[in-house]
C-alpha cells in the first residue's frame, strides 16, 4: 500500500511540476491542481497508513493512536482542500482577465517573439 | 512633549490593565471584524469605509504599542514583563492553538500598525477608488500579517499566510491593467507553489514529531531518534523554501520587483512588510527548532541562509544600479533589505541579530515611505498618467523628451524667468522626503539607516568576523554605496532637471502618511538607545528560547463561571 501511494503522489507531483513549467496559463492551473492533489495525499499519509482502524474514539477501544486513525492530518487536509480550491478558483479568474486583456493565453501575456 | 508621552503611557497602561491577556488577539480580531463590517456595507459609503479603515489601523497600532509596553516592562512573573500568551480555544498548549506576543512579535505587529495606518490614510486620497473592495482587502491583509506574527502554531501560521496571500492577490490586482494582471498571474502561481511546499514541510514535521506547536516542536526535535533526524531536516528545508520564496531570497525572487512596482502605491507600501514576514518566520522557526539545545540539529541550515542572503544582497545591488524606473528602485531596495536580514539571521550571532532587528524597522519604514513618495513624484513628472503609470513597460518614463533642453523651459506662465524664486512647498517636500528616503535606504548618517547598519557591523566585529563575516561587511557597504548611486541618479533626474509642466499638486492626505513614516524613522534615530535595548533583549530571547517555551506551556486554561462552579 505504501508503494502504491508513494507512486501515486510521485506521478501527480511530476505531472504537476511539468505542467507548471509550461507556457500556457491553463496548463499552469492544471499543474497547480495536480500538485495540490499530491500534497493532500501526502499530508494524509503523514498520519501513517492504516486499514480498518476506528475513525473516532469508540467505547471498548483504548483511546490511543494504535487503535484509531490520526485525526490531525485529516483536519489539515480538510483545511488545505478548502484553501486550495478557493485559490484555484481565484487563479482561473485572473487567467481569464489576462486572456481578455492581452488576447493570448501565454503566461507572459505575449507570444514568444 | 514629555507630557504627551506620559499621557500615552498612562493610556497604554490602562489598556493593559483592562485588556490582558485578550489584548494579544486584538490585532487579529479588529481588522477581521472591520473587514466583515465593510463587506456588509456594499460598495458605497467610501468615506465611511476610509474612516473605519484608518480607525482600525489606529486601534491595531495602540494594541501593538500596549503589547510592546507589556513585554518590555520589568518582569514580575506572569504579569507585565512576561511573554503574553493567549489560548483562543481555552485548551492548553500543545493541544490547542496559541497566540504568543513576545518582544519580536509585538515589535513586528507595531511595525505593521504604523505602515497600515500610513497606507490606509494615503489610499483615501484616491487609490481606494481605482477598484472595488480596497479597504476590506487591506484589513484582511493586516489580519493575516498580524496573525502570522502572533501565532505559535505551524498550521495556524499556514492559515494566516493564506489569508494574507489571498488578500494580497486582490490588492495586487487592484486598479487592474495589463501589467498588474501579468504580474499578478506570476505572483499567484509562485505563491501557490510555495504554499504547497509549506504544507509538505509542515506535514512532514508533524509526521516525524507528532506536533505542530512551534514551542513543542523545538523540544521534540532535540529529542528525536537519530534515524528520523534526516527526515526532520528535509522537512525543515522544504518548509524554509516556502518562506524563502516569500522573503524574496535569490533565486526565488524574480517575481518580486515586477509585482511590487505594478501594484498601486499604498499596496506596495504594505507589501514591503510581506518580505519581512518571510524573514520573521525564518528567524522564529530557526531559533526555536534549531537553537543551541537542539543537539545534533543545532544551527541546521544557517550556512545556507547566510549564503542565500549574501547572494540576494549581491544580485539586488546589481539590480538597483541597473534600473531607472523609480518603482523598480524601491522594489530592489526591498530586496537589498531582505538579503541583508537573511544574511544577518544566518550569521547566528546575537549582537548581529540586534542590529538587524533595528535595521528591519528602519528599512521597512523607509521602503514604504519610498513607495508612497514615488507615486507623487511620478504623477508630478508624468502629467497625470499615474493611474496606469507603467503602461509603456521597460522604458524609463522620461529619458527621451525631458532630458533634452528646451529654450522656453525656465519660464513660468507669464513668461517670467523662474530663477531666483523661492522653491514651492510641494517640490520642497518631495525633494526633502526623497533625500530622507535615500539616506535611510543607503544607510548614511544622520538617520536610522546608518544606526542600523552600524549596529550590525559593530556586532559583527565583536568576534573575529571570519571570511563570511568580511564578505557580509563588504556586501553591506557595497550595496549601500550602489543604492546611493542609483537613488542620487534618480533624484537628480527627477528634481534637478527642468520641468515643462506645473508644480506638484499634493493633497494633505498624501503628504501626511509619508511624513508619518519618515517621522517614525527620525523617532527611531532619536530614540535609538531604548529601541536598541529592546532589539538586544529580543535577540537574547531568540538565542535562549526557553523563556518562550515556558510561557507557552505555562499558559493555563481559564475557567468560566459555570465551569468553575461545577468543579
Amino acid at each position: 500500500m505504501e508503494a502504491v501511494l508513494a507512486i501515486a503522489i510521485g506521478v501527480l507531483t511530476g505531472s504537476g511540476v511539468y505542467l507548471l513549467l509550461r507556457p500556457r496559463t491553463f496548463q499552469v492551473v492544471m499543474g497547480l491542481t495536480l500538485i495540490s492533489y499530491a500534497v493532500n495525499l501526502f499530508i494524509f499519509s503523514m498520519g501513517r497508513l492504516k486499514v480498518d482502524s476506528e475513525p473516532v474514539l469508540t467505547p471498548g477501544f483504548p483511546a490511543t493512536l494504535a487503535n484509531t486513525a490520526d485525526p490531525m492530518p485529516q483536519a489539515l487536509v480538510l483545511t488545505a482542500i478548502v484553501i486550495g480550491f478557493a485559490m484555484t478558483a481565484l487563479f482561473l479568474v485572473v487567467l481569464l482577465a489576462s486572456r481578455g486583456i492581452s488576447g493570448t493565453d501565454h503566461v507572459d501575456g505575449e507570444e514568444d517573439a | 512633549m514629555s507630557g504627551i508621552a506620559a499621557e500615552i503611557f498612562r493610556l497604554l497602561d490602562r489598556l493593559l490593565d483592562f485588556g490582558m491577556p485578550h489584548l494579544v488577539a486584538v490585532p487579529i480580531l479588529v481588522p477581521m471584524l472591520t473587514a466583515a463590517l465593510m463587506l456588509l456595507m456594499g460598495e458605497h459609503r467610501r468615506r465611511l469605509k476610509s474612516f473605519l479603515s484608518v480607525v482600525s489601523g489606529l486601534v491595531g497600532l495602540l494594541a501593538a504599542l500596549a503589547l510592546l509596553r507589556w513585554v518590555n516592562a520589568p518582569d514580575t512573573g506572569g504579569g507585565p514583563g512576561s511573554i503574553g500568551v493567549y489560548l483562543p480555544g481555552n485548551w492548553p498548549a500543545p493541544f490547542g492553538i496559541v497566540l504568543v506576543a513576545d518582544r519580536l512579535s509585538s515589535m513586528m505587529v507595531a511595525l505593521t500598525g504604523v505602515i497600515a495606518f500610513a497606507a490606509s490614510i494615503y489610499s483615501t486620497s484616491r487609490w481606494d477608488r481605482a477598484g472595488v473592495h480596497f479597504h476590506p482587502l487591506l484589513q484582511l491583509q493586516l489580519m493575516g500579517l498580524n496573525g502570522a506574527f502572533l501565532t505559535g502554531d505551524l498550521f495556524n501560521l499556514f492559515v494566516f499566510f493564506e489569508v494574507m496571500l489571498a488578500a494580497s492577490y486582490g490588492l495586487l490586482l487592484h486598479g487592474s491593467g495589463r501589467l498588474r494582471v501579468r504580474a499578478g498571474l506570476h505572483y499567484i502561481a509562485i505563491n501557490l507553489a510555495a504554499s504547497s511546499l509549506f504544507l509538505v514541510g509542515a506535514s512532514m514535521l508533524y509526521g516525524a514529531t507528532g506536533t505542530l506547536n512551534m514551542a513543542d516542536l523545538g523540544v521534540r526535535i532535540a529529542q528525536i531518534a537519530p534515524a528520523d533526524r534526516t527526515l526532520v531536516h528535509a522537512a525543515a528545508a522544504v518548509l524554509a523554501t516556502a518562506f524563502l520564496a516569500k522573503a524574496g531570497a535569490w533565486p526565488l525572487n524574480f517575481w518580486l520587483v515586477p509585482a511590487y512596482s505594478a501594484a498601486v502605491s499604498p499596496v506596495s507600501a504594505v507589501f514591503a512588510l510581506l518580505t519581512k514576514l518571510g524573514v520573521y518566520v525564518l528567524l522564529r522557526t530557526s531559533t526555536l527548532f534549531f537553537g543551541h539545545e537542539a543537539g545534533d540539529s543545532a544551527q541546521f541550515g544557517q550556512t545556507v541562509l547566510l549564503g542565500l542572503g549574501l547572494a540576494t544582497l549581491a544580485v539586488a545591488a546589481i539590480g538597483i544600479v541597473g534600473t531607472q524606473r523609480l518603482s523598480n528602485l524601491a522594489g530592489f531596495s526591498v530586496l537589498i533589505s531582505a538579503g541583508t536580514l537573511l544574511a544577518a539571521v544566518g550569521l547566528g550571532q546575537r549582537a548581529v541579530w540586534a542590529g538587524a532587528l533595528y535595521y528591519l524597522l528602519s528599512s521597512t519604514l523607509a521602503a514604504s515611505a519610498m513607495f508612497l513618495l514615488i507615486d507623487m513624484v511620478e504623477r508630478w513628472r508624468n502629467a497625470g498618467r499615474s493611474i496606469a503609470p507603467h503602461e509603456s513597460d521597460q522604458t524609463a518614463p522620461f529619458l527621451s523628451e525631458d532630458l533634452t533642453s528646451f529654450d522656453d523651459v525656465n519660464l513660468d506662465d507669464d513668461a517670467q524667468a523662474l530663477y531666483g524664486r523661492a522653491i514651492p512647498a510641494g517640490v520642497a517636500f518631495l525633494g526633502l522626503a526623497f533625500l530622507g528616503c535615500t539616506l535611510l535606504l543607503a544607510g548614511l548618517p544622520p538617520l536610522s539607516g546608518f544606526v542600523g547598519k552600524f549596529a550590525m557591523l559593530s556586532g559583527l566585529m565583536e568576534q573575529a568576523p571570519g571570511r563570511r563575516g568580511w564578505l557580509l561587511l563588504a556586501l553591506l557597504l557595497g550595496s549601500g554605496f550602489l543604492t546611493l548611486v542609483a537613488l542620487s541618479r534618480a533624484g537628480i533626474r527627477h528634481f534637478w532637471t527642468p520641468t515643462q509642466g506645473s508644480l506638484p499638486a499634493l493633497r494633505a492626505m498624501e503628504v501626511l502618511p509619508v511624513a508619518v513614516l519618515l517621522a517614525a524613522c527620525v523617532a527611531l534615530t532619536v530614540g535609538a538607545g531604548p529601541v536598541m535595548r529592546h532589539a538586544q533583549a529580543t535577540a537574547k530571547g531568540l538565542d535562549h528560547p526557553a523563556a518562550y517555551r515556558d510561557a507557552v506551556f505555562g499558559a493555563r486554561q481559564r475557567l468560566g463561571p459555570t465551569q468553575g462552579g461545577a468543579r
